[in-house]
Order: structure tokens, then sequence, then C-alpha cells
């Protein structure tokens, strides 16, 4: 382990040292890495299909409801 | 400790490499004396006889292998080609490319030909109307839909059936009562359910449009075609009941689009297969996101095999003979002298 310097030692100090800290980083990275992919893969993907999904054409029958 | 591990690996795949070249070398010089030592008893028994032997024994082992797959290798067919029906073309179905989901203005399409047209022969009886909502109907739409049609009730009070109009949770109707209603409407016929169809029928897709398209104007010259059936090259046995049913302007698209048989054919096939298959888009879109983390993390775990096996693969075993004493290599005798 080489010597903590100023930043790693907050990083360890915050996050690392309490099981609170440390569970919580986890699970809100989990969340965050979720959303995140979530989110780009389905960009992604309606971006790939443009036109073709229900999303992309619903507005046409919407109006005449409305 | 991983800075220590990567000089490891580099220094063995040098020493790898040296190594492999010393084996090349050995081997080489191997294979040059077997050479000369078989080229040298080839000589001296070589004949025409030999030559013969060797071509009419390998020609006998080749025609006896063919004569074998001849009788029992090929592939058998019950079904003459006319019963087996003409295999249709393959077409560039864009829905079932791996990433692309179905085009839903053709889905609504296609629902459309299978209202004003497909339904009054075939039933859809494994599609509620609740499915058409967020597909290709606003919900409105499918509600009044929905409501053109009576179902039974719960028995009231006095256990009597009534009737109501159709809810989003109800299932398209059959356009007849039973099975045997609907043979004794078509001929004997029975128009099958079309809920499952594009997986019900080898060909799937490409099978049904063929179908619907390719009634010839009259039977081609020979064919026999019974009375009451059509002819189709592409229906198991050339003779169907259905008659062609698509003619170029039958429907009137809300969008505009050309309403020709071959349109209508697509879009019906393209419904039919969401019918078939309602789960597809979803199905494909979680398909490339398990391929993208499982991508990820079959990447980390053959990371973490080598980083755990580093220090087994870079092992070097030494062995340091004794130079003096009785134990030296050059005084042990092994097994055939030759071996010294």
């Amino acid at each position: 382990m080489p010597a903590p310097s100023g930043v790693v030692n907050a990083i360890y100090s915050t996050v690392i040292r309490r099981n609170f800290g440390f569970l919580g980083v986890i699970f809100l990275g989990a969340f965050a890495t979720e959303i995140a992919f979530e989110t780009t893969a389905n960009s992604i993907w309606n971006s790939i299909n443009r036109g073709r999904q229900w999303r992309d054409i619903k507005h046409r029958y919407m109006e005449q409801d409305e | 400790m991983p800075v220590v591990s990567l000089e490891y690996v580099f220094e063995m795949s040098s020493l790898r490499a040296t190594r492999a070249l010393g084996a090349a070398k050995s081997g080489a010089t191997r294979t040059a004396q077997r050479n000369a030592s078989s080229q040298s008893s080839s000589e001296s028994a070589g004949s025409w006889k030999d030559t013969a032997l060797l071509g009419s024994s390998t020609a006998f082992a080749i025609g006896s292998v063919s004569w074998y797959y001849y009788q029992f290798g090929r592939p058998a067919y019950a079904m003459t080609p006319q019963e087996e029906g003409l295999h249709p073309p393959k077409y560039p179905w864009e829905h079932e490319k791996l990433y692309k989901t179905f085009d839903h203005g053709t889905l609504r399409r296609g629902f459309q030909v299978y209202r004003e047209v497909c339904s009054s022969c075939h039933s859809l009886s494994r599609i509620p109307y609740r499915t058409l909502v967020g597909n290709m109907m606003t919900v409105d739409e499918a509600k009044g839909l929905a409501e053109e049609n009576e179902y039974d009730t719960e028995p009231n009070d006095e256990g009597e059936i009534e009737k109501r109009p159709g809810k989003l949770s109800d299932y398209i109707p059959n356009p007849y009562k039973n099975d045997e209603a609907a043979r004794a409407a078509n001929n004997g016929a029975l128009p099958p359910d079309l809920s499952l169809m594009v997986k019900a029928r080898h060909g799937g897709c490409n099978y049904i449009f063929s179908l619907l398209t390719g009634y010839p104007e009259e039977p081609p010259a020979g064919a026999v075609v019974a009375s009451g059936l059509n002819f189709n090259p592409y229906f198991p046995g050339t003779g169907i009941a259905m008659s062609r049913v698509l003619y170029d302007g039958l429907v009137d698209y809300e969008d505009g689009t050309p309403a020709t048989t071959s349109q209508m054919a697509k879009d019906a096939v393209e419904f039919l297969n969401w019918s078939a298959e309602p789960e597809m888009d979803d199905r494909k879109r979680m398909g490339w996101k398990v391929m993208a983390v499982g991508g990820v993390l079959f990447a980390l775990s053959i990371w973490i095999k080598r980083y755990k096996w580093v220090n087994v693969k870079t092992r070097r075993l030494l062995y340091d003979p004794p130079t003096t004493g009785p134990n030296r290599p050059d005084n042990v005798t092994v097994g055939s002298a030759f071996r010294k």
C-alpha cells in the first residue's frame, strides 16, 4: 500500500473507513451505473429504430383524438 | 506487486520464444533423419506391384464409400416436390434483423388488412384488444373497436347470461361459433387461427407472403386442381381451399400508402409476426443489453484469470546436477546404453 496522499486519505476516511459510508457508495454507485447504462442503451436503441416504433408515430393518431 | 509480475511476463515471453525456436530446430533434424531412413528402405523393395496394390485398394475404398453413400447416405424425402410445395424465396425482412424492431406503422396497416379482409374467415383468438394499445392504436381507438362487439356477461341474479359491449380485456372474436360451423361455411375446409401462424408454418414470413401473392392467373398446364380448390404452388399439395383475396386497391390505407397486393401482403405478414411474437421488440432490446454487460464481465473474468495465474505460468524449474560424486549424470546408467 503506497503512502496515502491528501486525496487518497480523504477518500479513505470518508468512504472506506466506516461501513456505512462504504455500503452507501456501493449502493449509490450501483443505482447510478444502472440508470446511466439503461439510459444510454435505450437512446442508442431508439436512434437505430427511429421512425419504426410506436413512440415515433403515435403523435399522428393522438392529435386526431384531442 | 503488479509491476513485478509484468516484468516476469516480459522476461518469460522472450524466454519462451527462444525455447520454441530450439524445439523447431530439433524437430526439423528429426524429420530429416526419418525421411532418410524411409527412403533407403523403399528403394530396395519398390516395384510396380506395390503401386498397383496401393492404387487398387485406394480405388476400392473410394468406391465402397461412395456406393454406401449412394445407398444409405442421401437425404430421404417422404413427399414428392408437388406434395412438399414450392419453397418460398427468402425476402430481406427489415424486422427480422437482430437490431430492428417491428415497424409499428406497418403493424397498424397490417391489422387493418386483417380486420377488413382476413377476419371474415380467420380467427385471431389469442390477441386481446389491450395488446393493440401502445403498439398500433391509442387507448380510445382500441376501446371503440372493442365496443363494436358483444360478449357474454357473468350470470345475473336469475342466472341469465346477457350481452355487454366489449372491453379492452376481451379477445378478438372468432368469425364462426366453432370449428364445425367454420368447416360448414367453407366447403369442409377449416380456416386456421392466425395468432401463431408465422411460428406454425415452415418458412414463416416468407411462406405466408409467397402464399398470399403467389396465386397464378390460371393453373399451369397439366396441374390437377380438385373442385372447390385453388392452385397455389407454395401450398403443400398445391390445392388450397382459400382463393386469392388480395387485389390492388382492396383496402384504403389512412396514411396514404398505395394498397398494392404485395404491400398488403407484407403488412399483414408483419402484423401476423407481431401477433405470434409480441415480445420481439423487448426481447431484442434486452438481448443487446445482456450482450453488452456480459461482454464486459467476460473480458473482466479473462483478465482476473490471467492475473491470478501469472505466478504459476511464469514459474521456472531449474535442475542443478551434482558435478562430483557417484550421482553425477555421467556415472549413472539408466535403461539402454544407447541413451547415454
